[in-house]
């Protein structure tokens, strides 16, 4: 076994932990294949049960014949291990060290983790792409099923199954997919069932320097266009960039060949610049220094509150063109793997009732996100202290949590799941003992078995006990379309993520405890009145004829 | 009346800030009480009340195509841009308002012709629901060591003094009459808060006339007998909410700080507090931000920053936690002051009782918080909200930032106050409103020659009849001091407040409003289960 040979030291005594906001422990520190144990050996009870995958980065510190490390999480939680000895210290070190960024995927805890739960619904299949096209099927005959992916060589980072137009044949799929950067040629992401219009994805058009066109992509998405209507075309890029694309081979639709779309051109920055945002953010968010000044100046300068603010102005966007314009919406940036699935995905937050349900949300994350190609496994390697040289590392799929929190924060009775849900997400996104987020793409998660060698993390969440947590108390259904507001004071740092280890949560989990108590006791009150009215109304219908002589 | 010269305009046109094409129309008219905007378009016949007294500014933009554009600018953050039809009307409401938003007497505020519909016994007793003597007996006086003083009679030792002070069984009159002609305005040493449990108190007073070195030994014995009167510590501070610069300038007046030398086992410190005119650019700078048009997140963090606003909060709450931590965890007893007493004083200390004492955190309690440390210690309420035609530099957001920084706390606990964000909002609005008397007048004493009470209604009375919608859902009693986290991060921009009129950018849906139904039910719920349990027991 080869974790053996990278635990040098697997058993430390005399450890103490320290964690934000939490009493000082000691206790034995143990090294397993995959996790990091803590367990204070007064009552034998673990204090700390860490995953290798989670840890971002480790720092030593040496005070005398002792030494120190400081864990920082990818989850943004920062720990300190005291440990006796200086030979202990630096083998718990390297050991963390390579544990935590073992490069091969078949070692990562995922293919190791037995469920200690049954699992009653497989999430490997609650989301086939073939059930979401039943449901399309039910609403317009306009779409079909093109198995033309099925070996992923048209388009190795879409699934095997995709939904085009129907008049769409494979050929000239293949074609249209020579012209899109990656192969990624427009398909449709979302069916607006109040006026039948859609938003379909793609990646760039590779019409380069000399405006290369390609009769079959014109025709594939004007095929979407309902006779003697206009659409949109949002490129995520600002017109400099997408100009600078074409350098490279990139391009975007020009009016001449693409009359009758109108291209809008937006601001959201590409993944690297992103990466740098976040390291900034929990920078400013774990400085101790008292100056406001500071603060703001620093949290202005991470960018990150502008990145949110621009994504959800693009989604808004997209979503005003479909329901306000009754228009169809293409959306691309470069690749079509990043900002592409941040505004299809929160259009559909905005526009698509379902998608604010637990199960919708699932759904959600698992058609533009996972099976769309979002690649997790590289933007996911590593979190906010990501240093030295980037492989690709960007927050891209928190930026998503973080805009559907703020739509959250503004509809709070709109949604069926709350914080909870989006945190989990997050954390699982980064590491976990599931398979859900694992790899790059569909044929990455075929290629590893996922499905067969590991648990999916919606096996988990999709039950009774767990669901229960997840739910939102203050939902209630609600089928209108929902528009967050924009404007700066309206968008705020996210809490849950970014001060959640800066400061003790003991205020308000008491807050939401006595929330969810007050709209449980008022449930239960509603039943028992209920339960009694009936009784009496037995009682009276019992009784009456007795009454009347 | 005599200064609305039309009180009437119709066809003028009020413009949404964020989309042009949604503007109402209606219109407008003048009352000597308010500006009425009657929105005439829709069907809706929507209104919109301004107080004359909210208006803080008036502007006349240049004559475009479309109309005469008047902006009004509201004490309590509301920007109402009208457009109207012609030169002539808006110049008359311009110079009608004027005046109308800016009195020149006393008698013309609100306060002295609002009729509530109460009889005089009514009005009595309204004035008598927030009672001080009540305050000084919940905390614990008279005791063995604390005892009230008749020596402020006639207002003789102190003008902007209550008549009722609470001081130090040990300081004998010469040292108290000593000690306040010491004080800037005789504001001397009087006792804000006594804490039952370990017997440290909070003192307020103004800056000593010490100059570069002189010295008085009534203060002194004064302030050893405020030391002497806790028995806990062999110590005691004494707190200068200036910063040390303002702090020594003032030495050049004749004025100044204690020298530690000078008074025994005292600990001296700074807090760094700018004065009223720092805070009152500051809120301008701030409104500026709220104003603009549509900023990115850049202009608006970098506004935000700019202004200072949030640095001012931070500042304040700060050194009410530095007092709170020093009487409840080191036992100590504080003395505190600024230049007179009256602003930053008055800020740190009713910051400083709401994270001591749950009672202040409370509906009620809150009432008699203001009406300690903010009505009769004088701070000069007509003055800092510019009720009066006056000296503008007089102006200044002080106790609205006292209200931010009670926000502030709600926001990191959200279960141990009683009462809600709109509570402290509409507070806010009626401390301006001046439709009631309790915020009319600099000190006691001007309140008391003015006859306030026989001719104004108290507000307190009126908030308590509403109790229901200011209460918070999620209030638990029982929680000792408040430590809050002061790290820069845990402060907010309070859009709720600054931009309360901006429905926009707030959330679509209430928790609060959500949460206050739920409440209805409960109690509507229990009366049904009561109801119909007897119902079937008598079958």
């Amino acid at each position: 076994m080869e974790f053996a040979e990278l635990i040098k030291t697997p058993r430390v005594d005399g450890v103490v932990l320290h964690r934000p906001f939490m009493p000082v422990v000691e206790g034995t520190l143990c090294l397993t294949g995959h996790h990091l144990i803590l367990s204070s050996r007064q009552d034998n009870t673990e204090e700390l049960w860490l995953l290798h995958g989670n840890i971002d980065a480790i720092e030593k510190r040496f005070v005398g014949s002792s030494g120190s490390i400081i864990v920082k999480c990818k989850d943004l939680r920062t720990i300190q291990l005291d440990i006796p000895g200086m030979e202990e210290c630096l083998n718990i070190a390297s050991s963390i060290e390579a544990l935590s960024t073992l490069d091969s995927v078949s070692l990562k805890y995922p293919f190791f983790y037995r469920p200690l739960f049954e699992v009653i619904e497989d999430g490997w299949n609650s989301f086939l792409p073939e059930e979401a096209f039943k449901d399309l099927e039910s609403m317009t005959d306009e779409w079909r099923l093109s198995e033309v992916n099925k070996d992923f060589s048209v388009c190795p980072s879409y699934p095997a199954l995709v939904t085009v137009p129907k008049d769409i044949d494979d050929d000239t799929l293949r074609k249209v997919s020579t012209f899109r950067h990656g192969g990624r040629f427009p398909v449709l992401s979302y069916y607006h069932k109040k006026n039948g219009m859609v938003m379909m994805r793609s990646s760039q058009p590779l019409t380069g320097t000399n405006g290369r066109r390609c009769k079959e992509d014109e025709k594939l998405i004007n095929a979407t266009l309902r006779a003697g209507k206009r659409g949109y075309i949002i490129d995520t890029r600002t017109i400099t960039v997408a100009q600078q694309a074409k350098a490279r081979g990139g391009g975007f639709e020009l009016e001449s060949n693409y009359p009758q779309w109108r291209r809008i051109h937006k601001a959201i920055e590409r993944h690297s610049l992103l990466q740098e945002s976040l390291i900034k953010l929990a920078e400013a968010c774990n400085d101790q220094s008292h100056s406001m000044d500071r603060w703001l100046s620093k949290l202005e300068a991470s960018s990150w509150q502008s990145h949110v603010k621009e994504i959800l102005t693009t989604a808004c966007l997209a979503a005003q063109c479909i329901d306000r314009e009754g228009a169809s919406v293409l959306v691309h940036g470069t690749e079509g793997t990043d900002s592409t699935l941040l505004v299809t995905s929160l259009a559909q937050i905005i526009l698509d009732p379902s998608s604010r349900t637990i199960r919708g949300f699932q759904a959600l994350v698992e058609r533009e996100w996972l099976q769309a190609g979002h690649p997790f496994q590289q933007r996911c390697a590593q979190s906010a202290h990501s240093n030295g040289k980037l492989r690709g590392e960007a927050p891209v799929f928190l930026l998503f949590l973080d805009c559907v929190w703020q739509i959250l924060r503004q509809f709070p009775c709109s949604f069926q799941f709350g914080e909870a849900f989006l945190l989990l997400l997050f954390e699982h996104a980064y590491a976990s003992q599931f398979g859900t987020f694992m790899g790059n793409c569909a044929a990455d998660r075929a290629k590893l078995k996922l499905p067969q060698k590991t648990v999916s993390l919606w096996s988990w969440v999709n039950r009774a006990e767990e669901l229960e947590r997840f739910t939102n108390p203050l939902y209630e259904p609600n089928g209108l379309v929902i528009w967050p507001s924009v404007a700066p004071q309206s968008l705020l740092l996210w809490e849950g993520v970014f001060l959640r280890w800066n400061r003790s949560s003991k205020w308000l989990d008491e807050a939401y405890d006595e929330m969810v108590h007050i709209i449980e006791y008022n449930k239960e009150l509603q039943n028992k009145v209920n339960s009694l009215r009936r009784q009496l109304a037995q009682l009276e219908t019992e009784d009456g004829p007795l009454q009347t002589p | 009346m005599e200064h609305i010269i039309t009180p009437k305009v119709e066809h003028v046109k009020l413009l949404d800030r964020y989309a042009t094409k949604k503007s109402a129309t209606g219109t407008i008219y003048l009352t000597a009480t308010h500006l009425i905007y009657v929105e005439t378009s829709n069907n809706t016949r929507q209104e919109t009340w301004i107080l004359h007294h909210h208006i803080s500014s008036l502007e006349k933009l240049p004559l475009t195509t479309s109309g005469c554009p008047l902006v009004i600018r509201c004490k309590t953050f509301h920007q109402l841009h009208l457009l109207l039809p012609r030169e002539r009307e808006c110049q008359d409401v311009y110079q009608s308002l004027l005046r109308l938003s800016q009195p020149v007497k006393l008698d013309e505020l609100y306060a002295f012709l609002y009729n509530p519909k109460q009889n005089e016994e009514e009005r009595r007793e309204g004035w008598t629901t927030v009672d001080l003597a009540t305050d000084f007996r919940r905390m614990g006086l008279p005791n063995d060591h604390w005892e009230t003083t008749e020596l402020n009679k006639d207002y003789k030792m102190c003008s902007t003094y209550p008549l009722m002070l609470a001081v130090p069984k040990g300081a004998s009159q010469a040292t108290i009459l000593g000690s306040a002609k010491f004080r800037s305005r005789g504001r001397l040493p009087a006792l804000s808060y006594f804490h039952k449990d370990s017997k440290a108190t909070i003192c307020r007073c103004s800056q000593p006339l010490s100059g570069f070195s002189a010295r008085c030994l009534e203060d002194e014995q004064m302030l050893e007998a405020i030391r002497q009167a806790n028995p806990n510590s062999p110590f005691m501070y004494v707190v200068d909410t200036r910063p040390k610069l303002n702090a020594m300038a003032n030495r050049a007046a004749g004025k100044g700080y204690e020298n530690e030398d000078n008074y025994s086992n005292i600990r001296f410190n700074f807090q760094g507090i700018e004065n009223i005119h720092v805070m009152r650019n500051s809120l301008q700078k701030l409104l500026e931000v709220c104003a603009m048009k549509s900023p990115s997140m850049s202009d608006y963090l970098t506004g935000l920053e700019n202004s200072g606003w949030l640095r001012h909060i931070k500042a304040v709450l700060d050194a009410g936690v530095f007092l709170a931590k020093a009487v409840s965890d080191e036992k100590a007893s504080v003395l505190v002051h600024c230049s007179d007493g009256w602003d930053r004083t008055a800020q740190v200390c009713s910051v400083a009782g709401i994270l001591l004492d749950p009672y202040y955190r409370t509906i009620k309690g809150f009432m008699v918080l203001i009406e300690k440390e903010w009505i009769s210690m004088g701070h000069k309420f007509t003055q800092r909200c510019g009720h009066l035609d006056g000296d503008p530099k007089e102006v200044s957001p002080v106790f609205t930032q006292f209200i931010e920084c009670v926000w502030q706390l709600t926001e990191q606990f959200p279960c141990v106050f009683e009462f809600n964000e709109r509570f402290l909002i509409n507070i806010h609005d009626n401390i301006y409103g001046c439709q009631y008397g309790n915020f009319i007048g600099n000190c006691e004493k001007e309140r008391r020659e003015i006859r306030l009470q026989e001719r104004t209604f108290s507000l307190w009375p009126f908030l308590l009849e509403q109790e229901k919608q200011y209460r918070n859902p999620l209030y638990k009693r029982k929680t000792g001091t408040l430590r809050p986290n002061t790290l820069p991060l845990h402060f907010k921009f309070w859009c709720g407040m600054y931009n309360h009129y901006e429905k926009g950018m707030h959330p679509k849906q209430s928790v609060l409003d959500q949460l206050l139904s739920y409440t209805q039910k409960k109690a509507d719920g229990e009366k049904k289960y009561v109801g119909s349990t007897e119902a079937i027991s008598g079958c």
